[in-house]
């Protein structure tokens, strides 16, 4: 399992270089030039050089682009343009608010899919099937900005129950985290809800059934757990995108995380900071990718005996040479 | 006899969709004596595991709906349980060995722990205890013990097979459900198979009724067979009346399907046609459009079952 583990992380390697080639290519080859933005329009072109030659973009692409992976692998991520903080630090400072907003999200919305998805499979067709499929329709179809605003305008504007931007108490949360989450839980519902249905449909279910266990054990305990692998790749998959994709989110409802800071870095061109918070979000996401592997290997023994050396690997084909 | 351990009236199960109704079970009746064995023999789609699943009151609802019967069992009508005392007799009173041992195991649960599930709801004793009868009742079935840690991927078909047959005797039931359970082994496997059902059958005096298409297994096994075709039982009797008075067309036209090693025949005779269509059941006698002896009569007016010889039933307008 240690191996496995290693390896897996052994494999983040080439993922964060290519992560790092693309985004720096993205932002180098993108139009218009950081000093630019960061210097304005009254700065003169003595300024603008030597802003230049402070920031190494006076030299050519592939010499910048192996500074930057020099620098990367020590852990220096660079100098933000505009806040002339380093890049480590801005990011430490704003992920924590969005790494809360995201795990808030999706530690409700998995509560709420499992249970609804699970009650919709076993009373498939009733009347809280329909109106929860009917919801989970309207949830994954709907945009989050879409979603966001249309919050803001019933709470915030009309009602006046909950403040529309900023994140400071616990109702600053509720719009942010209901907009993150409807969608999710709508994923993770409709994902429940069809691997439920495909498990207790299973023979084993009947064999449970047939020996007098209880419908609540069958269900929770046989069935689930047989249809829990898709249901945690949506889970994580529901997480990574709430990391990195809460952009919008923050935008709408001002919140001060990695995405806002992302989106703000971006319009000024700050491309160390744009490249430092994408390969922080890549690096987040390949972990909860990760994570997720690794839970499959608990939840499936046929997975987890690829990985692992059967305790019993001598016995088992001495009892299978009998059998034949 | 007279103690009957169950005894099915008028069975009749059907499958109810929006298209159509599939007509499964139609009106069986059958009686198991206590350490008696009855073979229910027919080809697939007869309804005879439905009628297991019945009397185990498991019939998938929906689309499956008893419609009438009774199943009395040692003299209590178990379609008049409710769903909590049906639970304390399956797999303790009743229980049942499936058809398929690939697919009738949880693969993510130890075998272990899906034997001693059983043993846990049945029998009062503590999860160690339990584990180790589980340990107990895989040794009985003829695999080491010590592999109750392991997951049903790691054992083989006839080992699965196995397993399956420890869990369902692992509470000395009174009564065996036994879903063909040979029919996804090898010849060799079969073999071991029947003869642990049958030592098992007799060390706890266990009724059983044995779901199977081979009559060979039945004249091993069984002590009386009820042939059913078409969710009917068409031919019941003793293993006697069976094999030595075939009476019902059916009945003989199996027998003219198996290869005979002591007379020299060329060419095996088949049953011509399919079973019909258990949405559309014709009218009359369910076997008439295969049948050779088939007459106008046949096809019109409902069929009675006729006592032939003292025990020996059949369900023919010929014999009425």
């Amino acid at each position: 399992m240690l191996k496995f583990i290693g390896r897996r992380i052994l494999m983040l390697i080439p993922v964060m270089l290519g992560v790092v080639l693309v985004v720096f290519s993205m932002m180098y080859f993108s139009p218009g030039n950081a000093e630019d933005y960061i210097l304005g329009d009254m700065a003169t072109a003595e300024d603008k050089e030597a802003f230049r030659v402070e920031n190494g973009l006076d030299k050519p692409f592939w010499i910048q682009y192996f500074n930057y992976v020099r620098k990367a692998l020590k852990g220096d991520l660079g100098i933000s343009y505009n806040t002339k903080k380093p890049v480590t630090e801005e990011i430490l400072t704003r992920f924590p608010t969005t790494f809360k907003l995201a795990f808030f999200s999706v530690v409700v919305s998995s509560i709420l899919g499992l249970t609804t998805g699970i009650i919709s499979a076993v009373k498939q067709y009733s009347l809280w099937d329909n109106i929860c499929r009917f919801i989970a329709m309207i949830g994954v179809s709907m945009p989050t900005f879409w979603l966001g605003l249309m919050l803001m305008l019933l709470f915030s504007v009309k009602l006046g129950w909950l403040p529309a931007a900023g994140f400071k108490t616990w109702k600053h949360w509720i719009m942010p985290a209901l907009t993150l989450g409807l969608h999710s839980a709508s994923s993770i519902m409709r994902m429940t809800r069809s691997n439920m249905l495909e498990a207790i449909r299973q023979d084993y279910i009947r064999t449970a059934r047939a020996k007098g266990q209880k419908e609540s054990v069958v269900i929770w305990r046989h069935a689930l757990k047989n249809a829990a692998i898709p249901i945690v790749t949506v889970v994580g998959m529901q997480f990574g995108r709430m990391l990195g994709g809460s952009s919008i989110t923050e935008m709408v409802f001002a919140i001060p995380g990695l995405g806002k800071l992302l989106i703000d870095s971006i319009n000024l061109k700050n491309a160390p900071q744009v490249q430092g918070g994408v390969l922080f979000l890549a690096l987040t996401m390949s972990v909860a990718n990760l994570i997720v592997d690794i839970l499959y290997a608990f939840i499936d023994p046929r997975i987890r005996s690829q990985y692992v050396k059967v305790k019993k690997a001598k016995a088992a084909p001495a009892a299978a040479a009998k059998e034949a | 006899m007279a103690n009957n351990i169950l005894e099915i009236k008028d069975l009749t199960i059907h499958y109810v969709t929006d298209q159509e109704t599939v007509k499964a079970v139609n009106g069986i009746s059958l009686q198991i004596a206590e350490g008696e064995s009855l073979g229910l023999v027919g080809e697939t789609g007869a309804g005879k595991t439905t009628t297991a699943l019945g009397i185990m009151r498991l019939v998938p609802d929906p689309p499956g709906r008893v419609i009438g019967g009774e199943i009395i069992y040692k003299g209590e009508d178990l379609m008049k349980k409710s769903e909590h005392e049906m639970r304390s007799i399956r797999g303790h009173q009743i229980s049942m060995i499936f058809q398929d041992p690939m697919t009738a195991l949880n693969p993510v649960e130890t075998v272990g722990y899906q034997i001693a599930e059983v043993i846990r709801l049945h029998q009062n004793l503590s999860k160690r205890d339990a584990e180790l009868k589980a340990m107990e009742m895989m040794e009985l079935v003829g695999i080491e013990g010590a592999r109750a840690g392991e997951y049903p991927h790691q054992f083989s078909g006839g080992m699965k097979q196995r397993i399956v047959i420890a869990m369902a005797l692992a509470c000395d039931p009174s009564l065996l459900l036994a879903d063909e359970p040979t029919t996804a082994l090898d010849v060799t496997i079969q073999e071991q198979v029947l003869d642990l059902i049958d030592n098992l059958k007799k060390q706890f005096n266990t009724s059983m009724l044995l779901i199977t298409h081979d009559l060979g297994i039945v004249a091993e096994v069984c002590d009386k067979v009820a042939i059913m075709y078409a969710g009917e039982i068409v031919e019941y009797g003793t293993l006697e009346h069976i094999y030595n008075n075939t009476s019902h067309p059916y009945t003989q036209g199996l027998f003219g399907s198996i290869p005979n090693f002591n007379s020299k025949t060329h060419r095996l005779k088949p049953i011509k046609g399919l079973m019909p269509d258990p949405a559309n059941l014709p009218d009359g006698c369910v076997f008439a459009d295969r049948c050779p002896h088939a007459k106008d009569e046949c096809r019109s007016g409902k069929l009675v079952t006729k006592e032939i010889e003292p025990g020996h039933l059949v369900r023919c307008r010929l014999f009425e």
